[in-house]
């Protein structure tokens, strides 16, 4: 049998068995504390309505495009904790920039776009350079910059805020001119069941992802580097450069993260703007093991969920907050379930290798036995 | 990772003799800074630095932040990378709230252990024996524990009298310690502001006046840590397991089964720093209390190079400037910014005391002409912005040229000293107060800056977020 095939399949096979699982286990914990399983699954698990699916098709986008930035870093091994606060402060640059309007109409938009894009991959270049040159963990620094990112964007919001509306306790920026908001597309009846037009964007970044990765040197570079720090030294990467490029990268895409808000939705940033994306990304680019498609499956479970559990509390008296549980257990399985069949894999593979040895050893003049330790490795 | 791994091993050069900083030193150390802070109020316009009622809010904030600290410092010396620390501390501040509100305040000390304890099982059954990237499974656990915590909650303390569905009702407290006439006498020497001896009566007088019990026991707990660690055959195993796993399951260690504990204690402690935050630092759980102290006491423990006292150092640090940014932070965090300044330079000159002649003198010489340059520049940046704007981003660009043409100097961590002592003075001078956003910054930045400083000084386990399995030995 095909080893690439039997490792597709295997691949392919994990996610779904851990899923099952982890349905078990949420049931097991529905049980225990008491709450309707039955009405809980039910409520889930039901077709959504058209209102619904254009709010779940919304938050893949947004899903989406956090877990893309998240898995650039994880190609090379590099841990942005750090979208969270990247998305924040390049939403909030991109609505002060669209709504000072020195353009008009699309340039504005592009503009604004690129503008939030910037600042997001400054901001992540700051753990980058860190990371690079100081020999600070991405980790650490990321998430102190995320607190960071929560303070200096109420800060900002306070500087740059905009005209309220009388009695208005909620602080904005300027609103974006109606000429520069992306327009939403309608899958069905009525305002509620547009979607957002960003998700054109959404699936340009995806391609554009699977291109850099995939299709040029500096997508080789960067795998090679995260498989391998030694490897990639030797062959004669900067990897320290690398480190800030791929920050910088990360966080630029981190940085479209919030737009689909400002350009579809709010036209503007506020002191309610979302927060939590950038968390969400790490789960979905995780269970998507950084594969283009893979995110965007694991975006949408995640957006399917949120969405199916909001009348939870309504329906069943179930408090909404067992989605974080389920999107927590999932995450956790699923990668679980990538490494043992990792394992598996690689297990069965050394059984196919030392029994063609075998077979060559028993057959003619004897090549050179491979260690089986060394095929281990 | 400052030096990219070859995989060769260069020729060891026998390692520096490293004298061991006697136990003494430490108390000199708190005496320096004491006396540092003391003459930053008579310099400085604030007042709050070393009131005994900041040092109190800094033993209280200090105590989750060093539990945790403690936390990740066993699972890292066992080699597991436990980031999921935030997240087992949310479960101790839900397991104290639940079973103090239930059975009383010292099982709900038990419950947070035991809850943290769970969380650390689940990193332990992800990483040690599933072998999942540590990270990952950290960051996980966090997301399913806040879920699990939210709803639990929700379950629990809704329709209780004073509690909610992201909020427990008032809890039991728990013991605190006071030594009546000795902190009033303290109190009194305190109020006469004689110079160092006031501060230390502040220091004193927050030891012994309503000290709560778990403060005394999270500093025992450093004690207990070093002991196990550094002086049991149990813990040279455990720390064996962090720096060379293989080598000690050629010694007939169960480096599983170590690495396995190390997590549950270190869940355990996590949990007990959320027991803190929910029944000594405030009187009830309530959503979202942690407030990222989970991954600041990972970046104590990183800044205090995996070892106890350094942990306690690092948490101190972070509890200080928390509180300076809660109480009157605007003044205090102002005249941290000039302590900034003095400690950046200092070291500058300490680094450069080895270097060349010219380096030094050139060091020295930014140093006497850049410090009146900032007070001047920025006294009159407090006026306006106007021409001196375009001073500044003249100064910012060649401080930028310096950095780049100086990027490969040998004395360039110096050099960036110099200018981040600087431009520090020259924050402190244009302004006259810290706005609130910023001041509430203060832990994270430090937390940043210290590193940025500190990183590459430190040595973290050998295997430390490896994953092992077994039977790769030999």
């Amino acid at each position: 049998m095909n080893i690439r095939l039997l490792r597709l399949g295997l691949g392919m096979v994990a996610p779904f068995l851990a899923l099952l699982i982890s349905f078990g286990i949420i049931s097991l914990i529905l049980i225990a504390a008491g709450d309707p399983v039955g009405a809980v699954w039910d409520q889930i698990l039901q077709w959504p309505e058209r209102r619904n699916l254009s709010n779940i098709i919304d938050k893949t986008t947004i899903f989406y495009l956090s877990g893309i930035a998240v898995a650039i870093g994880f190609r090379m091994n590099l841990f942005n904790i750090g979208v969270e606060g990247q998305f924040l402060v390049a939403a909030l640059v991109a609505a002060v920039v669209g709504g000072e309007a020195w353009v008009s109409g699309y340039f504005n938009t592009a503009l604004a776009i690129i503008a939030g894009m910037i600042a997001g991959a400054l901001y992540a270049g700051i753990a980058g350079v860190l990371r690079a040159y100081r020999g600070v963990s991405e980790v650490i620094s990321t998430i102190m910059l995320n607190s960071v990112a929560v303070g200096l964007t109420a800060y900002l919001l306070r500087q740059f805020k905009g005209p309220q509306p009388e009695g208005s306790f909620i602080v904005t920026t300027k609103q974006l001119p109606e000429s520069s908001w992306i327009p939403n597309i309608s899958i069905g009846e009525g305002a509620a069941t547009e979607i957002y037009g960003f998700i054109y964007i959404a699936v340009f970044v995806g391609l554009a992802y699977w291109f850099l990765i995939n299709k040029t040197r500096f997508g080789f570079d960067l795998r090679a580097t995260g498989q391998s720090m030694t490897a990639a030294v030797a062959s004669g990467i900067n990897t320290k450069r690398m480190i800030v490029t791929a920050m910088l990268l990360s966080g630029g895409f981190a940085g479209l993260v919030g737009l689909p808000y400002i350009f579809g939705e709010y036209h503007s940033y506020g002191s309610t703007f979302p927060a939590g994306l950038g968390f969400t990304g790490i789960a979905v680019a995780l269970i998507g093991r950084n594969h283009p498609i893979g995110v965007a499956l694991g975006a949408f479970l995640f957006a399917f969920l949120d969405e199916q559990t909001n009348a939870l509390q309504i329906v069943a008296g179930v408090s909404p907050e067992i989605v974080k549980i389920m999107q927590g257990v999932i995450l956790l399985t699923v990668v679980i379930a990538y490494e043992v069949v990792r394992r598996f894999g690689v297990r069965i593979e050394q059984q196919m290798v030392s029994r063609e040895l075998e077979r060559a050893r028993t057959a003619g003049p004897t090549p050179p036995a491979a260690d089986e330790k060394e095929v281990a490795r | 990772m400052s030096v990219p791994d070859t995989g060769i091993a260069p020729i060891a050069a026998p390692p520096p003799v490293r004298r061991r900083i006697p136990m003494w030193w430490w108390a000199v150390v708190l005496l320096g800074v004491l006396a540092l802070l003391s003459l930053l109020e008579v310099i400085t316009d604030a007042n709050d630095l070393t009131s005994s009622g900041t040092i109190r809010a800094t033993l209280i904030a200090t105590t989750p932040i060093l539990l945790a600290a403690l936390g990740g410092l066993w699972s890292e010396r066992a080699g597991v990378v436990n980031i999921g620390l935030e997240g087992m501390m949310i479960l101790g501040t839900f397991g104290a709230a639940w079973w103090a509100y239930e059975y009383g305040a010292w099982v709900g000390v038990v419950g947070a252990i035991i809850f943290g304890a769970l969380g650390g099982l689940l990193h332990a059954i992800a990483t040690v024996i599933f072998g999942v990237d540590h990270i990952v499974s950290g960051v996980a656990i966090n997301i399913i524990a806040l879920g699990a915590t939210q709803y639990l909650a929700a379950i629990t303390f809704t329709g209780l009298k004073g509690g909610g569905p992201t909020q427990s009702p008032p809890l039991p407290d728990l013991p605190a310690l006071t030594i009546e006439p000795l902190a009033d006498a303290l109190g009194d020497l305190e109020d006469q502001n004689i110079f160092l001896v006031s501060e230390i009566a502040a220091v004193l007088r927050a030891l012994v006046n309503d000290l709560s019990i778990m403060v005394v026991i999270a500093l025992l707990l450093v004690f207990v840590t070093w002991f196990l660690l550094w002086r049991t055959p149990f813990g040279l195993r455990l720390r064996s397991c962090g720096e060379s796993p293989v080598a000690a399951e050629t010694l007939g260690v169960n480096v599983l089964r170590y690495k396995f504990v190390a997590v549950l204690i270190s869940g355990g402690l996590a949990g007990l720093g959320g027991c803190f935050l929910a029944m000594v630092a405030s009187s009830s759980y309530r959503d979202g209390q942690t407030g990222n102290r989970g991954y600041i006491g990972l970046a104590a423990m990183i800044f205090g190079n995996w070892r106890p006292g350094g942990a306690l150092a690092g948490s101190g640090l972070f509890g200080y400037t928390e509180t300076l940014g809660l109480r009157q932070g605007g003044s205090s965090v102002h005249a941290l910014l000039l302590a900034i300044a003095a400690i950046a330079l200092a070291f500058a000159m300490w680094q450069l005391r080895k270097a060349n002649r010219v380096a030094l003198i050139g060091g020295g010489a930014a140093i006497v002409v850049g410090l009146p340059l900032t007070y001047v520049l920025g006294d009159a940046l407090k006026e306006g912005f106007d021409g001196e704007g375009w001073v500044l981003l003249g100064l910012l660009v060649a401080a930028t040229v310096v950095l780049v043409l100086l990027r490969r100097h040998e004395q360039f961590a110096a050099v960036l000293l110099v200018l981040v002592g600087l431009a520090f003075g020259l924050l402190y001078f244009s302004i006259d107060e810290v706005p609130g956003d910023f001041t509430r910054m203060t832990p994270y930045l430090v937390t940043l800056l210290v590193l940025a400083f500190a990183a590459q000084r430190l040595r973290m386990p050998a295997a430390d977020g490896q994953i092992y399995r077994k039977g790769t030995a030999g």
